[in-house]
Parts: C-alpha cells; structure tokens; sequence
C-alpha cells in the first residue's frame, strides 16, 4: 500500500533523504561539520526511539535511560583499553550486558508504577553513573579516551567517517522499522493496551508484567547499541554520558519529536540538537539586528529560551511536533 | 571513637540539610501531586540570594533573612507563572516542564551573577569550635545548623499539625474538591504551600553555602538525594522525610568515611579513596531500592488515599 501524501509523511521522508544525502553533500563542499553533526544526531536518535517505545507506547517513564549509554560505551571503552578492540566481542558483550542491567532494573521498577516508577529507574542510573566514577583505572570522573574504535578485521572500517555515518544511518532505519514492526504486531498492542489500561489487561488474561519487562529489555538493548555507537563517534567516554539531565534531555527528545509516532524522536532529535547548534547564533544576530553591535555574551544563553520552550510544548502542543504537523490538513 | 562521633554529628548535619529540601519536595508532591525537578533551583537561588545580601548588607544574618524572603517570594511568582498551569496533568509533563524550568534557572543565574560563582563568609564568631563532650570538638557552625533545622522542622511539624492553615493544607491534600467546595481558598493554598517549600529548599542551600560554594548547578545532585528521602520516607509524608533524611545522611557519611578504608584492607590505597564515595552512593540507591521492593510505599506512608 502506497502511504498517503500527508505533511507527516513528507516530513518523514524529506528527513531520511536528507540524512541519506548528507555525505554527499560533505564531500561537494568539503564541509564535514554537518555530516559529524548528522552521525550525532542518528546515534542520539536511535536512543531517543528506544526511550519512546517504551515511553510511548508502553507508558513507562524512565528517567534513568542514559545509563545504557553509559553501559554500551563504556563496555567499547574498558574492552579496548584492556587491549580487546574487535568489535565482535565489544558490540554484543555491551548489547548483552545493557539487556541484563535493563532486566534487573525493569524486574524491581516494574513493580511500581507512576512517579515511584520515574524515580527508581532514576535511583538506578544514578547508581551506575557514581560506579563509572569510582572506576579509577578507567578514567574515573575525568573519563577515558578511546585509542581505536572496534575493530572488524576486513569487515567493516569503522574510522572511516563516511562509512561510520553510513553505518549509524542504516542502523537508526533498522532500528525505526524494527519499533514500528514491533508496535504494530500483537506484542505492541498488548503493550499499547497496558499503557492505557494495565488491570484491563490483566483481567482478560495477559500476564502484564513479563511484556511489559520484555520491552523494557528491547528497548536498553537499542540504547546499548546507541551507546556503543557514541562511544566510537567520539572516541570518549565520561560519567558524564550517564547524569540524569542527560536522561532528561532524551525525555525532551522523545516528547519534543511526539510520542505518538515511531519516528517522533528521529524528528526531535535533530531539532533539538539543531537548536543547540544555531540557536546561539541566531540569538547572536539577533541581538546584533536590535542593538546594533554584536553581543558575544548573548550567544551562551539559549538554554534561557529553551527551558520556557519546553514548558510551553508541554502546556499547548502535547503532540510534539508530530502533533503540529499531522493535525496540519492535506492541502 | 572520637571520629566516628564527629563523623555522626556530619551524618546528621547532611540529614538535616537534606530535611530541608525533601520537606517543602514532599509537601509540594503530597498536596499539589506535583513532581518538581526545579526545587534544586531553588536551593540554589536561595544560596545566591544569601550571598548577594550578605554581600551588599555585610551581615550574614540579614543575608540569611532577606533571601528568605527573596526565594519565598520567587517560588509565589514560579507557582504562578509557571506551575499552575500543570497541576492535574501527566506525572511526564511535570517532569519535562520543570526539567525545562531547570535548564532555565542554571542560564538565568549565568546571565545575572555570572559563571564563576561567588562565596559566603560566616561571621567570625560562628568560626569557632565548641567542646560537646570532654575533649571533643565540633565546629560552632555545624552546631548551629542542626539546632536551626531541627527548630524549623518543629516549627513545621507545629505548622501542619496545630494550626488552622496546617487543617486546610492536609484538608487540600485528603479532597481537593471537598475543600474548595466548604470554602477554602485552594489555589492560593496550593501558591503559598509551593512559597513555602521553595523557602526551605532556599533556606537549605544558603545555609550549606558557607561549607561549599555557591556556584551554578549546585541543587541537581541533592535533589536527586532529596528524592530518594522522600521515596524512602514515603510520599507526601514529613515525618518520613525526617527519619529518611538522617538515615541517608548517616549512610552518605558513614560511607564516604569508613568505607574507603574497608577497601584499602582489600584492595590498594588509591582503590579506596576512589572508590569510597563510590560505594557509599551506591549505598543509598540500594537501600531505596531494597524499600521499594518491600515497602513500595515507604517507610512512613502518608494517610492511604
């Protein structure tokens, strides 16, 4: 079935060209800023899909989703600096290990609900982000640089920064199609069902409990690989990967994008992170047109204007922008 | 021996500065079912409130009370603009909205006071050291901290529990609707409650000042404290806040103390000064997390609902 020409559906589409053509782009006018930008925004964004998924859709506030990050990264991290650089042992150790942390978190948080629900997983992030300090032969809070991203053999060569943004763009396409496949099949539902009314659920027969554990996995093993992905974007890890306002800037990614939809986030990320790279400037030009000199000080504080952003999002547009733009009427 | 007292008397110092913050947090959640991840702001806006005073009046006690009042008066102003708006709403958009709140108060303290931070100064008699028992030393000034918050905690326990604006604080949290409808003036309730706790959490982050450093960001790690006292106190209650606070207090110290010395036995020297306060965080999550497997509702739950 041929999808609908509707304003969301462009969006989606002029977005993953865009991504797609990026490189392209980069190697025309020698600008790689965008395309280091673009790989950061699709890792950032694969995390911000797997938070949505069960955020979205399973209703399960997790403020502590940062901490696979933190796992994924510093599983490629302590590995490589033990003198372990092939990616076939870093990658599923670290999507293995983000499962298992992802277990033992959901089987204790999923006992609760609500705003316990937010804060334990919270408690549990933090705890992993004060063990990342404590490792001090890794760096402790002043973090670890990576000398060699993971090694495939002949496989793949992953300091190739085209084929390395290539690699993020087909894993964060994989990662869109596997959510939507999976919110759609009747394991989605059953989850969706819960998100709306979990004693419903349970009365008709669903053990609640284990789908909701299940995606609560599903969606720290994404993250993981987010992870795993930043830390060899980067070349770096820090405690810092794992502070909770990093877990709040993947809640504003999600809801900023809309978590009605799969590709929500995609879109909130790279606003969001957008945002942070122009606004500054756009601040700056501002305040250049109204008082007729550049104020360099003026630049740092788009956070200022982000903040009351965000409060008005919440208050007028609960959609997100894929709200805005799927109540937008074909025209 | 003499380091294990003193290392209490710092336990339940932290305690108590947690107290602060988790009261006026447990109060806002129990009553106005809001989770506020801006009230770190205000700790901080309280510390630089103080250190502004303090500076322009050169006395340390007007500094204290005028930015009492200064972050009383900006929690009324925050509740209105901003919180009103989202009481009755998703647990989620507290959480966004005050996170959004947040990033703002940490740019707002940038644009006005600068990034590099400013000090507190005690007073030189506050310098001192007292004698508490035969041969055993305690600064004056964490004396006084905690018989302050323990006659604020009275103060507030006398506040909620003896008073007529306690009866319609505790009124508004059992039946909102109830209450508005025998008359009771709620939104102006629910204003000065937040006023309230935004003056404990201000009141909390100048009287820690003089010990650290007023600086940016300073409230985001107690608050997330501060949230584990209320979770382990259970929510909404203050008498909870208070045994949960010294409990984590305690531990917080306890192990920042002890436990790098636990390590060297086992492992090397340097292992264990970094490692330490490592564990000793570790501490507190686990204990939370061991409470809400078995007491998902606390330790003191507020009146069941």
């Amino acid at each position: 079935m041929m999808p609908a020409l509707t304003l969301r559906n462009a969006v989606v589409a002029v977005a993953i060209v865009v991504m797609a053509l990026l490189p392209l782009y980069s190697a025309m006018s020698g600008n790689t800023f965008m395309m280091t930008l673009f790989t950061r925004i699709m890792i950032l964004s694969i995390a911000a899909v797997s938070l949505n998924l069960i955020m979205g859709f399973g209703g399960m506030v997790s403020f502590g989703h940062a901490a696979y990050l933190g796992i994924g990264g510093y599983v490629v991290g302590i590995l490589a600096r033990e003198g372990i650089g092939s990616g076939f042992v870093q990658w599923p150790l670290a999507l293995i290990l983000s499962g298992l942390f992802a277990l033992g978190v959901g089987a204790l948080s999923l006992r609760t609900r609500g705003v316990y629900f937010i804060m334990i997983t919270l408690a549990f992030a933090q705890m992993i982000y004060y063990v990342a300090n404590g490792l001090d032969r890794y760096g402790g809070d002043d973090g670890l640089t990576i000398q060699r991203r993971s090694d495939f053999g002949g496989l793949m060569d992953l300091s190739n920064r085209t084929f390395f943004y290539y690699l993020c763009f087909v894993l964060l396409m994989a990662t869109v199609y596997f959510v939507w496949r999976m919110v759609n099949s009747r394991f989605g539902q059953v989850i969706q069902g819960c998100r709306s009314n979990e004693r419903r659920m349970r009365a008709i027969g669903f053990p609640t409990f284990r789908y909701k554990l299940t995606c609560f996995v599903i969606a720290g093993v994404l993250c993981g690989l987010a992870g795993v992905l930043l830390a060899n974007h980067t070349n770096f890890i820090s405690p810092s990967l794992m502070h909770w306002t990093r877990s709040g800037d993947l809640i504003v990614m999600a809801v900023l994008g809309g978590m009605g939809s799969v590709f929500g986030p995609v879109i909130g990320t790279i606003v969001l992170l957008m945002l942070e790279e122009y606004l500054p400037h756009v601040i700056g030009l501002v305040s250049y047109v109204t008082t007729g000199k550049e104020i360099a000080a003026a630049k740092e504080y788009w956070q200022l204007i982000l903040g009351p952003m965000l409060l008005l999002i919440v208050l007028y547009a609960r959609g997100g922008i894929d709200g805005l733009i799927s109540s937008v009427r074909r025209g | 021996m003499l380091y294990f007292f003193e290392q209490c008397l710092n336990g339940i110092q932290l305690g108590m500065l947690l107290f602060l913050l988790a009261a006026g947090l447990t109060l806002i959640f129990g009553i106005m079912d809001l989770v506020n991840l801006a009230h770190g702001s205000l700790y901080m806006l309280g510390a630089y409130f103080a250190a502004t005073f303090a500076g322009l009046t050169d006395s340390f006690l007007l500094g204290i009370g005028l930015g009492l009042a200064a972050t009383f008066v900006a929690g009324i102003v925050l509740e209105i603009v901003a919180i009103r708006p989202l009481y009755g709403r998703d647990h989620l958009d507290h959480v966004l909205a005050t996170f959004g709140l947040l990033l703002f108060f940490n740019e707002l303290v940038r644009l006005i006071w600068g990034p590099a931070g400013l000090t507190i100064s005690l007073p030189s008699q506050m310098l001192t050291a007292v004698q508490l028992l035969p041969g055993v030393y305690y600064p004056l000034y964490r004396v006084v901290i905690i018989l302050t918050t323990l006659a604020v905690a009275l103060l507030l326990y006398v506040l909620v529990m003896r008073t007529r604006i306690g009866m319609l604080i505790r009124a508004g949290a059992s039946n909102r609707e109830m209450a508005g409808a025998l008359g009771v003036n709620i939104r102006l309730l629910y204003t000065l409650v937040f006023g309230l706790g935004a003056a404990l959490a201000g009141f909390a982050g100048m009287i820690q000042a003089p010990l650290s450093f007023v600086q940016i960001g300073m409230g985001e790690n107690i608050l997330i404290l501060a949230f584990v006292v209320i979770i382990i106190g259970g929510i909404g209650s203050i008498r909870g806040a208070f045994v949960a606070a010294i409990i984590v207090g305690l531990i917080d110290t306890m192990g920042r103390a002890f436990l790098p010395d636990l390590v060297r036995i086992f492992l090397s020297y340097s292992a264990g000064s970094s490692a330490g306060p490592a564990l000793s965080s570790m501490l507190i999550y686990t204990l939370m997390a061991v409470i809400l497997v078995f007491r998902p509702e606390g330790l003191f739950p507020a009146t069941a609902k």
